[in-house]
């Protein structure tokens, strides 16, 4: 990219190593490496059913790979769980969303919050002070996505009553409002439009750039992912067939008899 | 709505003021007859605490239990024996140490929830039901060796003053229920409440957010069996004055069921309008059986009747409202608002004629 960038590329905050992983007889993932730099905007590609998702989900701990290790800031995570990812500073978004649908977009943006939540139940029922600051607290940042999301008109409005799009960015909304180091995002533009894709690549650059959050993303859109990523992995059928730039993965044969297919 | 004090917006605390005149002021001045107090208005306090413990679980953290009477029973034996045992801990105290009790039930009976879910879980529930009524009647302990089956409860002291007329154990319901019901609200309202239907709404991206399953799921049981408690040892000494394991079987946990789910799952004020209704319904099924058919029908048959139809309401609020009455209140008063300020009544403020 020609411009400076605020928060230099730096050194590897997530590694995934040799990760397996089988459901039964079906192997979706078959000895995976690759890395994620600090601070940079890193796609994942491939076909469908290339095991995308499954690597998401193997890396923020909702699946247990069978082989393999994930390592966050050069340590290895023992018994990756989604709440001790959430503690170490890596959230996501959901590939078929995974909103709360009977509570609004402000309530669903403050559950964002929750690991900045100290106090506890009896401490909420007697609204203790701190619990009134707290709150406060979590409310203004919230309100601060949320005028970032520019979707200040619906925030009172339950989840599950928007349209796809909006939802998409809800969903974006409460990773951000976890102040992670680091956000998974699965699927951000699908089902978008050309004007909501604009928009939602924005955003996702205009965090990168400010808050400088390293941002891992899954997309079809092959023009957006070259436009918007730093580096990009390849999979297809579950192994690493390509993973550099976007100008070394497009003149990757390996990756365009993927795409396109080849005559065996 | 922004809120004003506590986690209350400034309609919260007209409600709470008309509230509070009606049962404190306009109630006992008005009504005199005894039978108001001790078959309907004290139960329908009991009864409501209940239904709002089942709604934290069930309404709020979307865990499917059945066996609040379990937990109700576990509180009203553990008030027994505390008055009996330990005279020192005073009601309040007693009551508090009860609803302690029976929340470690919920913590016991609730650690299912983190492996099985749904209609599953209510059956693995359904254990403490059974559980908690089969170890007080298996062991005379807890009946303090009564051979009769029916203990009469102890009378109802509070800082030395007896409270044993129904004017003054609606007082004592009143205030207890009161106090639960805004700890409730804050609880629900705040980020306690918020993990809960997180983890109703979507659990793994609850728990991708930080929120711990184990822990929210075993916090909602416990408090649930907490409110369960207190409402049970209520139920017991202000109630039915007597303590029986019989009168907390699976019927009252369905009853209390029923009320949550009539009412409004997840919701708080409709635990109130739930446990009215099907306390009163039967009252009036009587009162028209008696004066309009003039006794013509068998009461047998208008308790059968009693059942079709809460079945029926069952069904149908489940296809075309799942949020019950409380959502049927909240459209009432806002189509009573938009006619108010269409017909342009005076003093009623419209959004439309403000632009």
């Amino acid at each position: 990219m020609a411009y400076e960038r605020k928060f230099k590329i730096g050194k590897p905050i997530l590694e995934v190593n040799n990760i397996s992983l089988a459901f039964g007889g079906v192997k979706a993932i078959t000895d995976t490496s690759f890395n994620v730099l600090e601070h940079e905007v890193r796609a994942i590609i491939g076909p469908n059913g290339a095991g995308k998702s499954s690597m998401l989900n193997c890396i923020n701990g909702i699946y247990k790979p069978q082989q393999g290790t994930v390592s966050f800031r050069g340590q290895v995570v023992p018994n990756i769980t989604p709440n001790i990812m959430a503690q170490m500073g890596l959230s996501r978004t959901f590939q078929n969303l995974a909103l709360f649908k009977r509570m609004s977009v402000l309530d669903n943006i403050l559950v964002g919050r929750k690991l900045h939540t100290k106090t506890n139940f009896l401490e909420v029922a007697l609204q203790l002070p701190k619990v009134k600051k707290e709150e406060k607290l979590n409310r203004e940042r919230s309100e601060e996505i949320i005028s970032f999301l520019e979707i200040e008109d619906i925030k009172d409005t339950p989840v599950g009553k928007l349209p796809y799009g909006l939802q998409k960015k809800v969903e974006l909304g409460r990773a951000l409002a976890t102040d992670s180091s680091i956000i998974l995002l699965d699927e951000p533009m699908a089902g978008m439009n050309v004007e909501e894709k604009r928009d939602m690549c924005r955003f996702i650059l205009k965090v990168n750039d400010e808050l400088g959050t390293t941002m891992v993303l899954i997309e079809h859109d092959m023009g957006v992912v070259m436009d918007i990523s730093d580096r990009v992995v390849v999979l297809d059928y579950g192994k690493v067939i390509g993973d550099g730039t976007p100008d070394e993965i497009m003149a990757n044969q390996k990756v365009i008899d993927a795409y396109l297919g080849v005559e065996h | 709505m922004k809120p004003i004090f506590m986690t209350y917006t400034k309609k919260d605390l007209i409600n709470l003021a008309v509230c509070m005149v009606l049962s404190v002021l306009i109630i006992p001045t008005f009504i005199k007859t005894e039978y108001w107090y001790t078959s309907i208005l004290i139960p329908w306090l009991c009864l409501a605490l209940a239904t709002i413990g089942q709604q934290i679980v069930m309404g709020y953290t979307g865990q499917l239990a059945l066996g609040a009477a379990g937990f109700m029973a576990a509180g009203a034996f553990a008030m027994f024996n505390l008055i009996l045992r330990v005279p020192d801990l005073g009601f309040v105290g007693s009551l508090i140490v009860s609803g302690l009790i029976a929340a470690a039930f919920g913590i016991l009976f609730g650690l299912p929830s983190l492996k099985v879910r749904g209609i599953y879980l209510m059956v693995a529930t359904l254990a403490s039901q059974f559980f908690i009524i089969w170890m007080i009647d298996k062991f005379g302990w807890f009946k303090n060796y009564d051979s009769s089956g029916i203990i009469t409860a102890q009378d109802i002291v509070i800082l030395g003053k007896p409270f044993t007329t129904p004017l003054a154990m609606y007082f004592v319901c009143l205030a207890v229920t009161t106090i639960l019901t805004l700890l409730a609200m804050n609880m629900a309202r705040g980020s306690t409440g918020r993990n809960w239907m997180a983890v109703r709404d979507m659990d793994i991206a609850a728990e991708s957010m930080g929120v711990s399953l184990l822990r929210t799921k075993v916090q909602a049981f416990a408090i649930s069996a907490f409110y369960c408690g207190v409402a049970g040892a209520l139920f017991a000494f202000c109630y039915l004055k007597s303590l029986e394991p019989v009168a907390f079987d699976i019927k009252l946990s369905f009853k209390i069921l029923f009320m949550c789910i009539l009412g409004g799952l997840g919701t708080i004020n409709g635990a109130f309008i739930g446990a009215a209704f099907i306390l009163l319904f039967p009252v009036l099924l009587n009162a028209i059986g008696n004066n309009v058919f003039h006794g013509a029908i068998d009461a047998t048959i208008i308790s059968s009747i009693e059942q079709v139809i809460f079945g029926l309401l069952m069904i149908i609020f489940m296809i075309y409202e799942p949020l019950g009455m409380a959502k049927l209140w909240e459209n009432l008063k806002q189509s009573m608002r938009s006619k108010l300020s269409s017909s342009g009544i005076k003093g009623v403020k419209s959004p439309v004629l403000k632009k």
